[in-house]
């Protein structure tokens, strides 16, 4: 007999997906409101955005965080909240694609082509596809741990072109870019200075 | 940039609809002695607004959308927060110095500079470079009105304006913060700044400027973008030289000095060709002087238009 749907819940996931729904639901109610501002779709692309490179944030932020807090188990959470970011992402993609642009393939692939910080964005989106695609798992186990992190360090790469995309495309307030750079900026650092002790350690440890 | 802070005011606590309609009747109960002529307060009534024939007939956006989507960074860089910091923006007392080539330099009061010309409402397209527009009722008149009385020299061939700048009464005007030199300036040719559809504007919807707009007086020259209708006008100088822009200053590949509306010079960041009029789900087409080309168009006859964006 298959057992009943909630006993697969995972019952420790269920407030972070509350609370990167959060967002979503906001919207609506300012929607339901008509409180959306003068220009309703330039706010939901700005919204949706804006929750996407969060999203990258909090994703990059899971593995620093396990070892400051000394809470290893935070890494039961990073693909949910990595698939998150592909959810604000897409919500922000189809904003633009289908709402802004409703579907004008012409201006869309001019745009790709002309504006770098459309290209950027579009760099930003698509790196987290195959992400999401392999982010069961299924995908896990067919792939092997070893090599689905490597293909998974493109995320570095989505952190790096929204950061780009954001700087582009403002007017002249560039603050809140400059904020995400620095934290994705931190974020990435901690890394390149855990890889290079464990390389220097490792050489170490097997002198030739 | 988004988290928005839930707005002060909830709808349940904002004045009913019928009380906020009569707020005129309000206001002209109150004996024109005792208001005095100094509290040109924002969003007054003004009295006896001619008609004009330079109004188009196309939708006009709602005061809401007017008055609540700005750019005015020395209030705030989102389009919501002029609306929200400008509240306790004083225009009262103001003077406009008009001064440089001219034959009477002077300081204008601000009940001079409404009284240089009868008030006429026109409805103006308005088209921001970020490829939104509106359609807005202005009051005013048109800026040769005011230049005349100062009688221009021959030496005069550009027209620079400066918008009031004071970190006291606008806390977030950083240069830092807004990311454009301040105090914001601008600059119009001679022969744009006398041309008839440039608007010295006090008012629109029939009343004064609210701050964010601009209060209480700023520039309308409808068929450039936004940015070059200067706003909060303190100082007005004719030059004999082509004078700073604020955009310009900032990032003169992005921004030049003419600005004019223009759907085939793009913004190197972005398409120039439509525009969302607010209110609308599909962009329309942008026109070429923003569809006051019959008008304007001989002014820039001969010269190269990508050239001088």
């Amino acid at each position: 007999m298959p057992r009943k749907p909630w006993a697969r819940v995972n019952w420790k996931k269920v407030p972070v997906w509350l609370l990167s729904l959060t967002p979503v639901f906001w919207l609506a109610w300012r929607a339901w409101n008509q409180d959306l501002t003068a220009n309703p779709i330039e706010y939901i692309t700005h919204f949706t955005g804006d929750w996407t490179i969060r999203f990258v944030v909090f994703t990059l932020a899971v593995t620093p965080l396990r070892k400051l807090l000394k809470q290893p188990d935070l890494i039961k959470f990073r693909r949910l909240i990595g698939l998150f970011a592909f959810f604000y992402g897409t919500l922000h993609f189809l904003t633009w694609f289908a709402v802004d642009k409703f579907f004008d393939v012409h201006e869309i692939l001019a745009d790709f082509v002309k504006r770098r910080f459309i290209t950027m964005g579009l760099i930003a989106f698509l790196s987290l596809i195959p992400l999401a695609v392999t982010s069961t798992k299924g995908w896990i186990r067919r792939m092997g741990g070893k090599r689905w992190q490597k293909l998974h360090r493109l995320i570095y790469v989505t952190g790096i072109a929204a950061v780009i995309h954001y700087y582009w495309l403002v007017k002249s307030d560039i603050r809140l870019p400059l904020l995400y750079a620095t934290l994705i900026g931190l974020l990435l650092g901690y890394r390149v200075i855990v890889y290079s002790r464990t390389f220097s350690a490792s050489s170490l440890k097997n002198p030739r | 940039m988004l988290i928005k802070k839930p707005a002060d005011i909830r709808y349940s606590e904002v004045t009913p609809k019928h009380v906020y309609l009569n707020r005129r009747s309000f206001l002209a109960g109150i004996p024109a002695a005792f208001l005095g002529a100094r509290e040109l307060l924002a969003g007054a009534k003004l009295a006896n607004v001619g008609k004009s024939k330079l109004s188009i007939d196309e939708k006009q956006n709602t005061y809401k959308d007017v008055s609540t989507y700005n750019n005015y960074y020395e209030f705030g860089t989102q389009k919501e927060e002029p609306s929200q910091n400008s509240q306790k923006f004083k225009t009262s007392p103001w003077t406009v110095s008009v001064e440089g080539h001219v034959a009477k330099p002077r300081k204008f009061s601000l009940e001079e500079i409404m009284a240089v010309a009868p008030l006429e409402e026109r409805i103006y397209r308005h088209r921001c470079v970020e490829r939104w527009s509106i359609v807005v009722p202005w009051v005013g008149y048109s800026l040769s009105e005011l230049l005349k009385k100062v009688e221009p020299t021959s030496k005069a061939t550009f027209v620079a304006f400066e918008t009031y700048w004071d970190l006291k009464q606008m806390p977030l005007a950083t240069p830092e913060r807004a990311g454009i030199p301040l105090p914001y300036v601008e600059g119009l040719r001679m022969d744009e700044a006398m041309h008839p559809l440039t608007m010295l504007s006090v008012g629109m919807f029939g009343e004064t400027l609210p701050p964010q707009d601009g209060a209480p007086v700023r520039l309308t020259v409808p068929w450039k973008y936004g940015f070059k209708s200067i706003k909060s006008i303190v100082k007005i100088k004719l030059v004999g030289s082509m004078p700073p822009a604020t955009w310009n200053i900032t990032n003169a590949h992005e921004y030049g000095f003419y600005s004019n509306v223009n759907p085939t010079v793009d913004h190197p960041r972005w398409s120039q060709s439509k525009e969302r009029r607010l209110g609308e789900f599909r962009e329309r087409q942008t026109v070429i002087f923003n569809g006051y080309g019959d008008q304007v168009a001989s002014l820039y006859a001969g010269m190269d238009l990508k050239k001088y964006y």
